[in-house]
């Protein structure tokens, strides 16, 4: 099971949960699996089949590259982030 | 006046300090630069800016323009393709890409002063300009908003009707300039405060200051009779150039080609598009090539400067200085769309430090000031100069040294960030034992008005996508062609990764940057990703050319591939010392062996790693002036590997003296109207080589575990620490506390009540 | 069309002629006109030293040099600074130095440091700090440019001996 940190100004729909676990071994299947029990969230996530453009998402503490492709480990951690660049 | 590199790993070629192979062009002036290219029969372009910084746009009547002799073609937003029209996706898409065609022309609403309305191509520049001031354009003027907290107040004056708050997904229900909020939280912030003994709590405020590049911008658009377009620029990223331009004109990327030209300083502000899309246009009106150059004034009122910011931090610790809860709100000025650096500046503010209990709330706020661009370490800048005033005020309190205090609470590898995710490997520590090690930090500072301020600093640096081949010579050297624009001795830093893996001298690896056509997809030369990203694709790419010169020596040989050696420059083969072959000889070979041998790789890394810097600086306050004079000052970093050392150092000088003139001098002076009042190099303040001493640098390398060398991208962090490093150091010298940048004289003299 | 007037002059030792209009600076014709474009832009009015060259071997901002003034005077630029033999010590002391990030800069920063070193062989880093006062790079923080200087400062004594 993954651990889904959930953004600050989303935990409403997780009853204020920081965390929680889902399953899922990519990062479509967490988000499909997250909508499941927390309905809501996956308008906040996507734009249309991809992630928003607005996010990046870091599994294991890296800022993974395959947008919803990406690879999610038993273990592993899931943090949605503001997308970044730089100067 | 050191400059140290404590090197934990040596190579051949990395961490070397060859001559730079685009460096003779450079000194001699042949290099040719985006304003130096010109074509047969080219015409000039000039861009008409509107002279209000908030206003309806009734009418444009180009006629007269038109009808002035040398004049051939005039464009307003009318012959932009209209976002909404053919787009599939009519939601945040169609917003965005009409926000983006709106910067390039307005169309409705002009939103800041030197907003594009209209652009002319006549034979000569002079008479361009002269044709400007013949377009008439009917301004119904409408009250402007350039401020940050007075654009998030109610009863503001309100950009765009159409912008809602977005809240991390979800959208609020009434106009408004606040176009994004954005949260991070950890832990419980009143539990952690309840556990602190002393708790510092300050509002700050940063004024916007722009890149100042030293080169304008500048573009020359061929729309050719088939269709295909070609614009030559200087930018920090070609690729990005094409797909803008292709989202702005609706136009196939594969018909567009950009020929990227030697750039003349970006630092986050050539990742954007200005001109180019407008030398396409008037190009394709009048069927000529058409170049337009700005001048410094359009550059600093119509190109993105970096936010100005609104700021207030909240920090507990213990009394044996552990730090155990941090809060912050920061509210971020966008300029005239959305979309500044804000989210950035949040998770890199408390970045340095291990705090359990946090809060951090972030605000995007549209004003009527030119679009924000990036601006090395986009957002951290501002965010790091309010908590490193905070922290050292804390140390301040709790009588502590400012560095051991910095140390008790340095992040490390496990820590877990306010915004979530768990620090790998990092230097943060190494840093501050670097500093506290340093000359400088044991040299005494004695006398009156004098003082030391320490301040540390993080940006996490980017990776994306970057392409690379390598073509092996007859005479035993290789040509490298790569797409990353050079600003900084980036040809150099990717060569000389090639050149370790080939066993060659960096001068044997002759790179090149090519344009869009010739080389596979590159992201920007920014977000400290070049020497990272695109010198990972040259290694790979290396690897690639070595693993088919092997083959060709198993195949002369009639060995085994799998037995081919490669050491020193010699392929051998297992088992067999007799069989040697040296690079340039099988080099020499190969057309007749099977053919000319190309590596080609392109990668998507990530790991980047992140950099810390730790700044120390000695100021001497006049009381009679306020003005602050920079005695000493040295900057200590992560490089995590430095492939070449004095381009290293080069960042961190370079980087330490733009976060001077933020802290010191730089300031867009607005009029309450919405006019920048200083809008050329004698009243916008960079620093001048009077007002700075050597800056001294010591290189610490941590290995980044993700990359082959080990290398962090070096180019954005040291911009971060000046403001705090300098603020801290004026408090020590006279007792005041500065919490607005910048720190003029004017603004000293007044904290310190003689004025 | 503006009138045009004939302008004849020395550009790095060879005579040139060109036509010019009154309103255009010298940095102008010597970039559109002559193709000279090592002299660089960087704000047109006298404040960033890009344009940097000598007239008469005085030190100018050549945007702020109207174009017919260059009429029967010397100018040098950039162009001018090496040699058949190679490059000027200057220029061999910013490359080793790495006193050039972006390089927009540089052919200013050559042509002032080399008037200088012309002037006085032996500077103190005050007195370059003075010098170069005028010259602005974004990129370096000007410390390695200072020290090539420095560097050029010696080799130019080691070459007279
Ligand atoms: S272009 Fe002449 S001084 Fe800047
Ligand atoms: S090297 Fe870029 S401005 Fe000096």
């Amino acid at each position: 099971m993954a651990i889904v940190y959930i953004p600050a100004l989303m935990r409403g729909l997780t009853g204020g949960a920081e965390k929680v676990t889902v399953p899922g071994s990519s990062l479509r299947q967490v988000i499909h699996n997250l909508e499941a029990v927390y309905p809501g969230m996956q308008a906040r996530l996507l734009q249309g089949d991809d992630l928003s453009p607005a996010l990046s998402v870091a599994v294991d503490g890296e800022v993974v590259r395959l947008g919803l492709l990406a690879p999610v480990g038993e273990q592993s951690e899931v943090h949605f982030l503001p997308a970044m660049s730089g100067g | 006046m050191a400059n140290k590199v404590l090197v934990r790993q040596e190579f051949k070629v990395v961490g070397t300090r060859p001559i730079r192979h685009d460096g003779t062009d450079k000194v001699t002036g042949r290099a040719l630069y985006g304003g130096d290219f010109s074509l047969p029969g080219m015409l000039y372009g000039k861009v008409l800016r509107s002279p209000h910084a908030h206003a309806r746009i009734l009418s444009i009547d180009t006629s007269a323009a038109e009808a002035l002799p040398g004049v051939r073609g005039v464009v307003t937003a009318k012959d932009l393709p209209r976002p909404e029209e053919g787009i599939a996706d009519v939601g945040e898409g169609a917003v965005n890409l009409r926000f983006l065609s709106d910067n390039i022309l307005a169309s409705n609403k002009a939103l800041y002063k030197g907003h594009a309305v209209a652009a002319v191509a006549a034979v000569d520049a002079h008479t361009a300009e002269a044709a400007l001031a013949l377009i008439k354009v009917d301004y119904q003027v409408l009250p402007a908003v350039v401020n940050v907290r007075e654009a998030m107040k109610e009863g503001a004056p309100i950009l765009h009707e159409s912008l809602r708050t977005d809240a991390q997904g979800q959208k609020g229900t009434t106009p408004t300039n606040i176009a994004s909020r954005i949260q991070f939280a950890k832990g419980t912030l009143e539990q952690g405060f309840a556990q602190a003994d002393v708790v510092v709590e300050r509002e700050f405020e940063t004024a916007t200051v722009h890149q100042g590049y030293i080169e304008p911008h500048n573009a020359t658009g061929l729309w050719s009779s088939d269709g295909q377009v070609t614009i030559w620029c200087s930018t920090q990223g070609a690729f990005t150039v094409r797909d803008l331009v292709s989202q702005i004109l609706r136009y196939p990327v594969s018909k567009i080609k950009v020929v990227p030209m030697e750039i003349g300083g970006g630092f986050g502000g050539k990742t954007v598009v200005y001109l180019e899309p407008l030398a396409a246009l008037l190009s394709r009106k009048t069927g000529k090539p058409v170049k337009l150059v700005m001048t410094r004034t359009e550059v600093f009122e119509g190109t993105g400067p970096t936010p100005a910011a609104s700021m207030k931090v909240k920090m507990g610790a213990t009394r044996e200085g552990k730090l155990t809860a941090a809060e912050a709100s920061f509210a971020f000025e966008a300029g005239a769309y959305p979309g500044s650096a804000v989210g950035a500046g949040c998770m890199c503010a408390f970045a340095p430090y291990d705090i359990e209990h946090g809060k951090i709330d972030g605000y995007d706020v549209v004003v009527n000031k030119p679009k924000a661009a990036a601006y090395r370490a986009p957002g951290a800048t501002q965010t790091g100069f309010a908590v490193e005033s905070v922290v050292d005020e804390l140390a301040e309190k709790l009588g502590l040294d400012p560095i051991a205090f910095r140390m008790k609470n340095s992040a490390r590898e496990g820590t877990r960030r306010i915004d979530g995710p768990i620090f790998g490997v990092i230097g943060a520590l190494d840093c501050l034992e670097a500093a506290r090690a340093s000359d400088h930090w044991s040299s005494r500072l004695e006398g009156p008005n004098r003082g030391r301020g320490v301040a540390s600093g993080f940006w996490f640096n980017i990776g994306l996508q970057s392409s690379c081949t390598i073509s092996v010579n007859a005479d035993g050297t290789v040509n490298l062609v790569e797409g990353s624009a050079d600003i900084g001795g980036t040809r150099a830093s990717i060569a000389m990764q090639a050149a370790e893996v080939l066993c060659l001298r960096a001068e044997e690896v002759k790179p090149t940057v090519a344009d869009t056509d010739s080389i596979g997809y590159t992201q920007v030369t920014g977000g400290s990703r070049t020497t990272f990203a695109t010198g990972w694709a040259a290694y790979e790419a290396a690897h690639d050319v070595l693993r088919q010169m092997k083959e060709r020596v198993a195949k002369i040989w009639e060995a085994n591939p799998a037995d081919v050696t490669y050491e020193e420059g010699v392929f051998g083969v297992k088992g067999d010392p007799k069989m040697q072959m040296a690079f340039r000889e099988l080099a020499g070979k190969l057309n007749h062996t099977g053919g000319p041998i190309v590596g080609r790789a392109t990668v998507d890394p990530k790991g980047q790693g992140g950099a810390f810097a730790t700044h120390i600086a000695d100021v001497e306050v006049d009381p009679e002036t306020g003005k602050v004079k920079v005695l000493r000052y040295t900057t200590v970093q992560d490089a995590g590997k430095a492939v070449h050392p004095s381009y290293v150092e080069g960042q961190m000088q370079g980087g330490a003296v733009q976060g001077i003139g933020w802290a010191l001098n730089e300031e867009y002076f607005m009029t309450p109207g919405g006019t920048m009042a200083n809008t050329s190099f004698l009243d916008y303040r960079m620093p001048t080589t009077l007002d700075l001493p050597m800056i001294e640098t010591v290189i610490v390398e941590v290995a980044n575990p993700g990359h082959p060398f080990g290398v962090r991208g070096v180019g954005e962090v040291p911009i971060v620490p000046p403001p705090a490093a300098l603020a801290n150091a004026i408090r020590r010298a006279v007792g005041v506390r500065m919490t607005r940048l910048p720190m003029s004289p004017g603004a000293i003299l007044k904290e310190m009540g003689t004025v | 069309m503006a009138t045009k007037h004939h302008v004849v002059t020395r550009v790095n030792g060879e005579e040139v002629e060109f036509l010019c209009e009154a309103r255009h600076s010298l940095l102008e014709a010597l970039r559109e006109t002559l193709g000279l474009t090592g002299t660089k832009e960087g704000c047109l009015d006298g404040n960033c030293g890009a344009c940097t060259v000598t007239l008469d071997g005085r030190l100018m901002d050549s945007c702020l040099v109207l174009a017919v003034e260059a009429h029967g005077r010397e100018i040098q630029t950039i162009e001018g600074v090496a040699s058949p033999q190679g490059l000027h010590p200057v220029q061999q002391a910013f490359l080793e130095e790495a006193a050039l990030q972006c390089g927009i800069c540089t052919p200013g920063f050559i042509v002032s440091a080399k008037a200088l070193l012309e002037r006085e062989p032996n500077p103190t880093e005050e007195r370059i700090r003075w010098w170069l006062a005028g010259n602005l790079c974004r990129c370096t923080g000007y410390d390695k440019i200072v020290r090539a200087v420095v560097d050029a400062a010696a080799r130019m004594a080691e070459v007279k001996g």
